[in-house]
């Protein structure tokens, strides 16, 4: 891309390879995972591994740390809103039917 | 947006780089807060009726999820691929993993046609005879199957038309190395589809 103020450097298709095969082996252990335990913390540490791959995709293939500032700025705060919101309605819900 | 990012390309159209990129993410936004309010859906009746998704969730076949999984996030590396070699004016390599994007994404949809099909079969869908008489619980667990996943479906088959369509831009030079902004939009939609997708899986597969 040769407009100025574009970022000319990208990851290589090396790192792009070497990310895919981190997410399939995180998928590959979130599998393994769920069929050790049931429990509800079973569900927690899936999500968790979950957004650590999302993370990945995001910062990597979408090239997340290249973008201006302010699109980093909405996505964080879009996210925080719906962490908010789905916490607290949740929470919401737990107290009532506890 | 400072002026001189604006600049024009071989048909003389003004393009503006930052804002077509802010525009498909601003998109995105959205659509986090779209399927981010089916996930609070999902939330509330899985602390509902814990039981009934965890038993409901055995029937889902957990082989063809995670081959799902597993397709959808090498269609995304295709995807950066096929991006990364436009970059560098490589056509023929771009649009061979844009192709390749295409097959990926086409064949998770027949495989998710086929789990719906075994579910239907079975009597399970919307309004059946058979889901009636199902407790409240394994009823909120399918709708919200059937719902989310064929909403992210939607957005699968959307997104291979699109890339379909991008294979035609670059075959004719319309997507090229100087002007490529096109295909890092679908490049960003298709990698969101994924990171849905992600997040559908363990909640629908895993929690048996």
């Amino acid at each position: 891309m040769t407009e100025r103020g574009q970022a000319v450097e990208s990851f290589g298709n090396k790192t792009y390879v070497v990310i895919w095969l981190c997410l399939l082996a995180l998928t590959a252990a979130t599998v393994a995972a769920a069929k050790l335990r049931f429990t509800d913390y079973a569900v927690i540490a899936a999500v968790g591994i979950a957004t650590v791959k999302a993370g990945l995709v995001t910062t990597f293939f979408m090239h997340l740390r290249q973008e201006p500032l302010i699109i980093k700025i909405i996505l964080f705060l879009v996210l925080a809103a719906l962490m908010l919101i789905i916490g607290l309605t949740f929470s919401d819900v737990w107290f009532r039917y506890r | 947006m400072p002026a001189a990012e604006l600049s024009e390309n071989k048909a003389g159209h003004r393009v503006d780089y930052t804002g077509a990129k802010m525009g498909m993410w601003i998109f995105i936004l959205t659509e986090i807060l779209l399927f981010g309010m089916l996930f609070l859906l999902y939330s509330i009746f899985r602390f509902r009726y814990s039981p009934e998704f965890h038993s409901s969730a055995t029937e889902m076949d957990l082989f063809l999820g995670t081959a799902n999984t597993a397709i959808l996030l090498t269609s995304s590396l295709t995807m950066a691929i096929s991006i990364e070699a436009i970059r560098k004016g490589n056509k023929g390599l771009s649009m061979l993993c844009q192709f390749l994007t295409l097959v990926f994404g086409a064949v998770f949809l027949v495989n998710k046609y086929m789990e719906w099909g075994a579910h239907i079969s079975h009597g399970i869908y919307p309004h059946s005879p058979q889901m009636e008489q199902m407790g409240r619980g394994k009823i909120m667990f399918y709708s919200l199957y059937y719902v989310m996943t064929g909403l992210h479906g939607l957005h699968v088959i959307l997104g291979v038309f699109v890339i379909a369509g991008m294979l035609v831009f670059t075959a004719r030079g319309v997507v090229n190395r100087h002007d490529f902004v096109k295909i890092e939009n679908t490049g960003l939609y298709w990698h969101f589809v994924d990171i849905v997708w992600i997040y559908l899986f363990p909640l629908f597969y895993l929690i048996a």
